[in-house]
């Protein structure tokens, strides 16, 4: 039955909310004493501790220990929004994240990472008292994938799971799927998604920026055209990740790549038109790739990027687009495969856009950054080739992205560096990954558009396409929750890789910005997002509407976003 | 009976000149609405983790802005954010809105600023204690009267 495969240990099963087991994590011994108390005055079971990696421990000893685990954002060792990371790959339970600091950037921040709610201190009894629903809405969703996974006998099990619901208090005697139903909007949506039979509905993965990599890297490994579900599987050494998810995965990573393909084809031809309108725009998104079209005059770049192609970056790009552009690259030529070589200098330029950037938001650059890694099908790009023609840029995409983890909603302007900045690096072509890419790389700088400028003006056009790719694609409401969470895995995995990111892990990088397609980075994210709010799935279908707001998207783009949806839903598993 | 009505009476109006005055705000009614039979002393035991909590970060704050050789700015703000966290709690608004101020002196790294928001920190601090105090005293002299805590709302 439903509850007892939620695991809730307590026998009071039919008195949820009651006894719902909280794991209270806060590094402040008042709030953690009041939590205590409010909590248990809400009758529920309240583990408190007052450091994150006791927290982990104590769930990682316990699995089904818990319900649901509170904590707040800043704490001494270790940063709550890693917490949240962690819990929500590991163990997969709702997060609610607290602090004083009510900023919207920090707010966004923890949605990105995953929180199903933010909380801000004081916290009142009243806010507590209503926790329940995340777990609630978790149960739903995992009975609703059950169904659909295992048929009969699942939904044999779920029935009599919700018949138990109903004898729980808080459903008040409704019908259970009445009560599921009017939980929340998102209810529809998921019952589409449980009728749609080409809807692979596997149990949930969240399709991390490490898992994605992993994933690429064994794709890469067997070689893009032998590729099969098992032998990446196989190659990944992933414990917990089964035949099914890494099939679902490829399924969208090939409609991602084939996207691409088409959409390189169609960029080319709107090459010359884009670059007289580009830089006039008033581009807001992160991707303000206007704004940094308008930069590169003022800015000159100190440094040099060269890129050695990554390895297996074959050209499927069509580079024929490149007609279009003059010059542009010489082009793709065969780059030599093997690590990115790419020399990062910094430059004062590069430090004033890490500044521009500090302003920005970090979440919007995360989420660029993370579109890019999505993508981590080793698409041979001819931008690979591209290294040579160089794309003098100063990068310094590490340490910036390392500001940018932390940063407050970047505006416009900074957003647009960084998307102008990973074009340039990613090369022509390829918008929606290339500007991905450059995005992961960090923000090179307005420099980057400019060396590209000087360089030919058919560069230009391209780095205009990627932009307006990318703004596109950034259009679709699913792609602006997923560049958010994207970049944002993106920005840490980066981080991760630390400020001397080696060649290979570049290139792999490089590899998933390629991939980064217009719709398959809305894909991942969504999946990743949803994954990481798959509690809360309400919070998540809001949170596109609300970003489109703040970042303003207001570019124009090349594809119809309806299509894009269209695909993400059809991806969406 | 008269002595619990008069005690109760005083222990009224004190509470609320502390909330007029802006030394607690309705955190502090919450916290006290928390208390029951199961935890008889729950707001003098959350005011003592508060004031432990209080001075331990002072200190680390005017350890931090001592430091001759350069101030780690980072540090302090982050003391002064626990702080505020902290002080929300039981709802220190006085010493919450000095902590907002201070944040803004540790961006600017402005150490003259720092200082004197910490000299105003540490002030609020005690005046908060030393009223506490005197509210505890008052509901303890009602209990000992055999008379109960009137809740102010």
């Amino acid at each position: 039955m439903v509850l007892a495969e939620s695991g809730f240990s307590s026998p009071r099963n039919d008195a949820f909310p009651a006894g719902l087991r909280v794991l209270v994590v806060d590094d402040d011994p008042t709030w953690l004493k009041i939590l205590e108390k409010m909590l248990k005055k809400c009758s529920y079971e309240v583990t408190t501790c007052c450091l994150a990696r006791e927290a982990l421990n104590l769930l990682r000893e316990r699995k089904d220990g818990y319900d649901i685990v509170i904590s707040d954002v800043n704490m001494p060792d270790m940063d709550g929004f890693k917490l949240l990371e962690h819990v929500g790959l590991e163990m997969d339970l709702p997060v609610i994240m607290m602090s004083v600091d009510g900023e919207t950037s920090r707010v966004m921040k923890g949605v990105q990472h995953g929180a199903c709610d933010y909380l801000l201190k004081p916290i009142r009894m009243k806010e507590l008292r209503n926790i329940w629903q995340h777990v609630f809405r978790k149960k739903i969703h995992e009975v609703r994938d059950i169904e659909s996974l295992e048929g009969f006998e699942s939904i044999q099990m779920t029935r009599s799971g919700y018949d138990l619901f109903d004898d729980g208090h808080f459903l008040s005697g409704d019908d259970t799927t009445s009560g599921r139903k009017r939980k929340d909007a998102d209810n529809k949506h998921d019952d589409r998604e449980l009728s749609d039979p080409s809807s692979t509905k596997k149990a949930r993965v969240v399709w991390t920026v490490d898992l994605h990599q992993k994933f690429v890297k064994a794709v890469n490994q067997i070689g893009f055209d032998k590729v099969g579900p098992k032998k990446i599987l196989d190659l990944m050494n992933v414990p917990w990740l089964t035949r099914e998810n890494v099939a679902s995965h490829l399924q969208k990573y090939r409609l991602y790549l084939s996207r691409l393909q088409k959409e390189s084809d169609i960029k080319n031809s709107f090459i010359g038109m884009k670059h007289s309108d580009l830089p006039s725009k008033d581009s807001t998104a992160s991707f303000g790739p206007h704004k940094a079209m308008n930069m590169i005059p003022d800015d000159v770049p100190n440094g040099t990027y060269s890129f050695s192609a990554s390895n297996s970056l074959a050209q499927n790009v069509d580079l024929k687009g490149q007609g279009d552009l003059k010059g542009i690259t010489s082009a793709p030529v065969a780059e030599p495969k093997g690590a990115l070589s790419i020399d990062i200098h910094d430059s004062h330029e590069a430090n004033s856009t890490q500044m521009s950037f500090d302003h920005s938001l970090g979440s919007v650059d995360s989420a660029v950054s993370f579109a890019s890694f999505n993508s981590t099908t080793p698409l041979q790009y001819p931008w690979t080739e591209i290294p040579e023609i160089q794309f003098k840029q100063e990068c310094e995409p590490l340490h910036l992205e390392n500001g940018f983890s932390q940063l407050p909603l970047p505006g416009p302007s900074m957003i647009e560096n960084e998307a102008n900045r990973s074009r340039i690096e990613v090369k022509p072509l390829l918008d929606e990954s290339r500007s991905n890419f450059v995005e992961h790389l960090g923000p090179v700088g307005a420099e980057d558009l400019f060396p590209i400028q000087s360089k030919s003006q058919s560069l230009n056009n391209q780095v205009f396409d990627l932009i307006s790719a990318t703004k596109s694609s950034m259009k679709t409401q699913d792609v602006g929750l997923n560049y958010l969470a994207d970049s944002e895995f993106a920005l840490r995995n980066l981080n991760a890789s630390g400020v001397g990111v080696p060649l290979a892990t570049l290139s792999e990088d490089l590899q998933i910005c390629w991939l980064q397609g217009d719709c398959y980075p809305m894909n991942y994210g969504l999946q990743d997002l949803e994954c990481s709010t798959y509690d809360n799935p309400a919070l998540m279908a809001e949170t596109p509407f609300h970003l489109y707001d703040v970042l303003r998207f207001d570019h124009e783009h090349l594809f119809d976003p309806t299509e894009y949806y269209a695909i993400d839903q059809g991806l969406f598993a | 009976m008269d002595v619990v009505n008069q005690l109760q009476r005083q222990f009224i109006d004190y509470s609320a000149s502390l909330h007029r005055e802006g030394f607690l705000d309705d955190q502090f009614t919450q916290l006290q609405k928390l208390q029951d039979d199961n935890s008889p002393d729950f707001v003098v035991e959350v005011a003592s983790l508060f004031f432990e909590d209080c001075e331990k970060l002072i200190n680390n704050m005017a350890r931090a802005l001592e430091q001759q050789q350069g101030v780690d700015f980072k540090q302090v703000d982050a003391s002064v954010h626990q702080l505020k966290g902290s002080s929300s709690s039981i709802g220190a608004m006085r010493v919450k809105d000095v902590c907002i101020a201070f944040r803004s002196f540790c961006e600017a790294q402005n150490r003259e600023g720092c200082l004197r928001c910490l000299q105003q920190v540490t002030h609020e601090y005690s005046l908060l204690k030393n009223k506490l105090q005197t509210l505890f005293r008052l509901q303890q002299q009602i209990l000992a009267a055999g008379g109960s805590i009137p809740v102010v709302e």
